[in-house]
């Protein structure tokens, strides 16, 4: 036990660590915040979808040699979810249909272009780094843990201005609507944020496993609490932890960040399950 | 000037017309129902009055000092909704959504107005409560509180009392009925009952086939409600 808060205390000492966190949280933050309202919009696998895209654009990044990528990814990958939400309004092609089509297609040619003009000569380890994370949280420059400072700042600042309107937004949003809230500037709204919340999380676990970051603490809360605020205030204090217990433990322990994020969600969703149930019986 | 006037309102999507050249007032005070077949296009008609949804031609207009974003509405339920984790108070409170302007949030006169609106309906106990877990006739009271948040003259409802037992549902008419007698507020109610129509009501929107508009005796002696009196039962 000792060697592991030793080992622990020492990582503290490099920047990079403390980079890793600081952003982990945040990311972790914004992430669950927008989780309530996707999950309950019934729009979860919009992130699923626009994670695959991020995926798609980074291979393109990479094959223009581009290195400072973000700002590419973050163009097409908001582009591409103004996109499925209006394919999503639109009957002919459904919103479901749509959202597969888009990820499965940006995956195969992501990993296409990567395939073939890759100049690195450990592609299948690059692949498997912007899928799953793996190390990357760790080779953050500071000009990007300022990017993500900057944006998640944004998207929290923005979710607490306008709090409300996406409560009537999410809740009924033909009442919204006839109440005078622009709904479908707010569903855009949510769309782009929910773009750059994926952005952002792609440095943490990687593209495949964004949606969990996104839907896990959101499910989990909602088990066990009773009011829009609450799930939501839960949700975010929920995933943070998450996020620093699985950064630690896999400093510690040498996993992959990402996965080792998600295994300590499914362990909270497991845990907050179990106490729904217990609390259902009991009344 | 009436508090809503359609003229020549016709309505319909994708290139087709599902109500043509319609026109009716809705004066302060008055209990209207709109009746027809399903698919006659009752819901359309709602959320063209709504502004969700645009004529294809005719005009719709809104009259002392009745704002359009101003009118209850209590939509029909949504597959959403039934799983929501939200409390009644939230629910309630959003219905006060048109009130706010530019603001972010909720001050001290819409969480009084939310207040009020949960006394009136009875809704003081459950205030705190899961909207998930309530019964459909609760359910139905909190989201008429919503409307009556966001109402100042006018609530809108689209039929209201679906999936809801007899007792629940002659209840939840005695308190549409109570809020348009004692509290004078105009009530348009879809629905497909036309007996509990006419007991209410005191005005007739007929959409079919064969238009009508007019008081709840002019509906009684006129061709389309011995037309469908003919078909069988009266439950078009």
């Amino acid at each position: 036990m000792a060697d592991i808060i030793n080992k622990l205390a020492d990582s503290f000492q490099f920047d990079i660590v403390r980079y890793a966190l600081i952003v982990g949280v945040l990311i972790a933050l914004c992430s669950s915040l927008f989780g309530v309202t996707l999950v309950l919009k019934r729009f979860s696998f919009i992130g699923d979808g626009l994670s695959h895209v991020a995926f798609g654009a980074i291979a393109i990044a990479t094959v223009l040699n581009i290195t400072d990528n973000m700002p590419l990814v973050l163009f097409i990958t908001v582009i591409s979810a103004v996109l499925l939400l209006r394919t999503g309004q639109n009957a002919k092609i459904r919103g479901d249909a749509a959202i597969a089509m888009i990820s499965v297609g940006s995956l195969a040619v992501g990993y296409l272009l990567m395939n073939v003009f890759s100049t690195s000569g450990n592609l299948s380890g690059d692949v498997c780094s912007t899928l799953f994370g793996s190390y990357s949280i760790l080779t953050l420059t500071e000009s990007k843990v300022w990017l993500c400072i900057a944006l998640s700042s944004a998207v929290i600042l923005i979710y607490v201005f306008f709090y409300n309107r996406i409560f009537s937004v999410t809740f009924d949003e033909n009442f919204a609507k006839a109440t005078g809230v622009r709904a479908s500037l707010y569903n855009l709204l949510i769309a782009v944020i929910i773009a750059v919340i994926i952005v952002l999380a792609m440095n943490l676990v990687g593209s495949l496993l964004i949606s969990a970051l996104v839907i896990f603490p959101a499910l989990s809360a909602m088990r066990v609490f009773k009011s829009f605020k609450s799930v939501t205030v839960c949700s975010a204090v929920l995933s943070v932890v998450c996020a620093v217990i699985g950064m630690l433990v896999s400093i510690a322990g040498g996993t992959p960040v990402g996965a080792t994020i998600v295994a300590v969600d499914i362990v909270a969703f497991i845990i907050f399950s179990v106490i729904g149930l217990c609390l259902r019986r009991s009344r | 000037m009436a508090l809503l006037t359609c003229e020549n309102v016709t309505l319909g999507y994708d290139g087709k017309k599902i109500i043509e050249s319609l026109s009716f007032t809705i004066e302060k005070g008055d209990y209207l129902c709109i009746v027809g077949e399903n698919g006659s296009g009752k819901t359309t008609l709602m959320k063209a009055v709504l502004g969700l949804k645009s004529p294809v031609s005719g005009k719709i207009s809104y009259g002392e000092g009745l704002k359009q974003s101003r009118i209850g509405y209590l939509p029909q339920q949504t597959i959403v909704q039934k799983d929501f984790p939200a409390s009644v108070y939230e629910i309630i409170l959003s219905g006060c959504q048109n009130r706010l302007g530019f603001r972010p949030f909720y001050g001290k006169a819409e969480k009084e107005i939310a207040l009020r609106n949960i006394e009136k309906l009875g809704l003081t106990e459950l205030k705190t409560r899961c909207y998930r877990e309530l019964s459909g006739g609760q359910q139905q009271r909190v989201l008429l509180a919503r409307a009556l948040c966001a109402a100042t003259s006018m609530i809108l409802l689209d039929e209201p009392v679906t999936g809801l037992d007899p007792a629940v549902t002659a209840e939840f008419y005695g308190i549409i009925n109570d809020l348009n007698k004692k509290d004078k507020m105009t009530v348009v109610m879809i629905s497909h009952d036309v007996n509990v129509s006419l007991k209410y009501a005191d005005k007739i929107l007929h959409i079919g086939k064969e238009l009508f508009f007019g008081t709840k005796d002019e509906y009684i002696s006129s061709a389309v409600f011995s037309e469908l009196n003919k078909g069988g039962e009266s439950n078009g």
